[in-house]
């Protein structure tokens, strides 16, 4: 009993209360075996079991390809169609997974949020986070696509763990929204698979930023996704369509909706286990 | 260093429950509302007083004007009827709930145990789940290491402790979730009514566990029904009564207390204000009668007995068909001794007048000399109509249920199970 006593005070908060990330930070163990045990049970009893993180965004460049690059002929910035797109879903993948998996997280975790305490944000942080094992099994893919195609990476690839730290932090912070109503407004479950089906083709992802006017470009930043996709073809595949300025205004984004989505998340939280 | 542990100041809690809704007459009314009601249901949820697309109007306190305070190694007991508010009290002090009014203090890490087996998953293995349960319930990664083995010791189960638990029998999954429970080592530990899980023998190795817990001088708040368990574990005895502490003192004066406010019958049941439901019924007594009609005050084991259910109907709009009545009976130690209703019987009750009874006719009552506590709901499309778990006490007394003239002591059981005897000699099994 060497160690300095614990204390804490219980009592009601009103409004908007501080973010604790000090508790979270406290709570990292349990943040890692959230993690841990995500993707341990991912592929558990399915056939092609890890095959899945690949088929998803696989499947989709298929039908891309068949319909915008051959169908519809679309420009994609002097590369290869399919590889033009597949260097975009894999993040979108990422992103689109992790926000529906966030927003339905404490629904999910009903149970132990009505018998445990915890830093509730740890919750969606761990469900988007796990994604990432997805995301690198995808990626590898793209190294093949590369190699098929014979196109080398630039020296910009030092910019992919920034760019999917900004996937990370635009899932996370839309995700936190999202699961923070959800559990009030069960609405939400039904507006997610439109939100993204939305999201999807308002990102450049199926088609080239070249559509839109070179001054009104960096504006597509406002879509933080559109920043992360622009930046991954910029890095990979050498496009040269310079996303620095749209990145940075998607930075601008993602960081507004993570913090926002952060405290919203905070100041619903006392009533989770009493509504959920 | 102070010597006490917890505080507890003030604390109330306050829940949103559901209230009569509003009727709409015309058309032009429920139009308005369709288009309205969306908004103020969504302002209501974000400021919590609504779930799911409820309104809730109504208030409830699940807890008022609670103080106390614990010192440092003390085993406080906490009882109450149901629905006295001791599982709110411990969701508040374990952090899962905030207040709505006063303070607590605590002197010292919570670890609380409302439940085992919290966030288990099917898929994993029995080691894994240790792992993440344990993580769960608040222990270091360094600290599950040390004690694994321990802990698989303790549940028994280290011959499958590599097969994912969804192979487990059920008996296996709770001994294991024990066994990482029990191995919890908080400052202070809150319990809910946990014990009362696997069979005997292992329920014996959780006590002993638990008297190791205590005599280690740790603080320990815990929630039971069984006032042996709360006699024996316990120095100290908390009474919640509606939300109110009502006593706190030695465990032996507070069992006392408990007891005595249980059998005791204060308000006339049509008075009663803490029923659920929404009251478009209303059960307004309570009484027994025999066969004969007469009615009775005190029933007989084995005697065919009418329980009467006096009705009215508080809402004329309202169509009575199709409500099902139940009937809950519990003994003075709480434990649940039988349920039945007409939903069992398979009765659809026609034709119900505006005021009346129901009426269960039990033959033979199959229940030995003792008090008990009655409880009733009635419902209708899954929807609670009226309910009190504790509507009414009533004694039996000795009867002649098997016709024999003898009865087994009260501490035999509590049931009464009709039987006969005979010998058969052994036979040979015939090809």
């Amino acid at each position: 009993m060497a160690e300095q006593q614990h204390y804490l005070r219980i009592e009601p908060t009103r409004g908007w209360v501080s973010l604790k990330l000090r508790e979270v930070w406290e709570y990292r163990e349990l943040l890692y075996f959230f993690i841990w045990r995500d993707i341990k049970v991912r592929y558990k009893q399915t056939v092609i079991g890890a095959g899945w993180a690949i088929i998803q965004p696989f499947l989709t460049m298929v039908v891309f390809s068949v319909v915008f690059g051959g169908l519809a002929n679309l420009d994609s910035d002097g590369v290869p169609y399919p590889i033009f797109s597949y260097t975009a879903l894999v993040p979108w993948t990422f992103f689109a997974n992790g926000l529906a998996k966030s927003s339905n997280s404490l629904i999910t975790s009903a149970g132990m949020l009505k018998k445990i305490f915890f830093p509730r944000l740890i919750i969606p942080i761990a469900n988007v986070t796990s994604g990432i094992v997805d995301f690198v099994l995808a990626f590898v893919v793209i190294l093949g696509m590369m190699l098929f195609y014979q196109i080398a990476p630039t020296a910009n690839v030092i910019w992919l763990p920034y760019l999917l730290l900004l996937a990370l932090a635009t899932s996370l912070g839309v995700g936190l929204w999202l699961s923070a109503l959800n559990v009030q407004f069960r609405d939400v479950r039904y507006v997610v698979p439109f939100l993204s089906q939305f999201w999807l083709y308002a990102t450049p992802i199926a088609w080239s930023t070249t559509y839109v006017p070179q001054q009104l470009r960096p504006l597509l930043g406002i879509n933080p996704m559109a920043g992360v996709i622009e930046g991954f073809r910029w890095a990979l595949l050498g496009t040269e369509t310079n996303p620095l300025p749209m990145i940075s205004i998607s930075t601008g984004v993602a960081v507004v909706l993570l913090v926002s989505g952060m405290f919203f998340f905070r100041r619903m939280e006392k009533t989770f286990a009493d509504v959920v | 260093m102070t010597d006490i542990a917890v505080r507890v100041e003030g604390l109330g809690k306050q829940y949103f429950i559901g209230g009569q809704q509003a009727r709409y007459e015309t058309l032009r009314d429920t139009l308005v509302n369709a288009l309205t009601g969306p908004i103020r249901r969504a302002r209501k949820l974000l400021r919590g007083q609504a779930t799911g697309a409820a309104e809730l109007d109504e208030t409830i306190w699940a807890l008022r004007d609670i103080s106390f305070e614990v010192k440092q190694g003390e085993v406080v007991g906490i009882i109450g009827r149901n629905g006295a508010g001791k599982s709110t009290l411990l969701k508040v002090l374990s952090r899962i709930t905030e207040p709505t009014e006063g303070y607590v203090e605590l002197y010292g890490r919570v670890g609380s145990l409302l439940e085992v087996g919290t966030g288990f998953h099917n898929e994993l293995t029995g080691r894994e789940n240790v792992y993440l349960n344990g993580s769960i319930l608040g222990m270091s990664r360094s600290e599950i290491d040390r004690k694994f083995d321990e802990i698989v010791a303790f549940s028994e189960v280290e011959t499958f402790i590599d097969t994912p638990v969804k192979h487990y029998s059920s008996g296996m999954q709770v001994r294991l979730a024990f066994a990482v429970a029990a191995h919890l080592e908080p400052e202070i530990l809150v319990i809910d009514e946990v014990l009362s899980v696997g069979d005997i023998a292992f329920q014996r190795k959780c006590l002993g566990k638990m008297n190791d817990v205590a005599s280690e001088g740790r603080t320990v708040l815990f929630v039971s029904h069984n006032m042996a368990t709360v006699e024996n574990l316990c120095e100290r005895g908390i009474v919640l009564e509606k939300g109110q502490m009502v006593f706190s003192g030695t465990q032996i004066q507070a069992i006392a207390q408990y007891l005595a406010a249980i059998n005791r019958r204060d308000e006339a049941l049509r008075d009663r204000t803490d029923r659920v439901g929404s009251g478009e019924i209303i059960i307004t007594d309570i009484t027994f009668r025999d066969r004969s009609g007469q009615a009775l005050e005190v029933v007989k084991s084995g005697q065919d007995v009418d329980v009467l259910f006096h009705y009215e109907i508080r809402d004329p709009d309202f169509q009575p068909e199709g409500v099902h009545v139940s009937l809950e009976v519990r003994n003075q130690m709480d434990v649940p001794v039988f349920l039945q209703s007409t939903r069992f019987a398979g009765r659809q009750l026609q034709a119900i007048p505006r005021e009346g009874t129901f009426v269960c006719h039990i033959d033979r009552l199959p229940l030995p000399e003792t008090g008990y506590r009655i409880g009733y709901s009635l419902r209708k499309q899954k929807r609670y109509i009226d309910r009190l778990p504790d509507a009414l006490d009533f004694t039996v007394v000795k009867g002649d249920f098997f016709g024999s003239g003898r009865v087994p002591p009260a501490t035999m059981g509590i049931a009464l199970v009709d039987a006969d005897w005979s010998v058969e000699p052994v036979r040979v099994a015939q090809v």
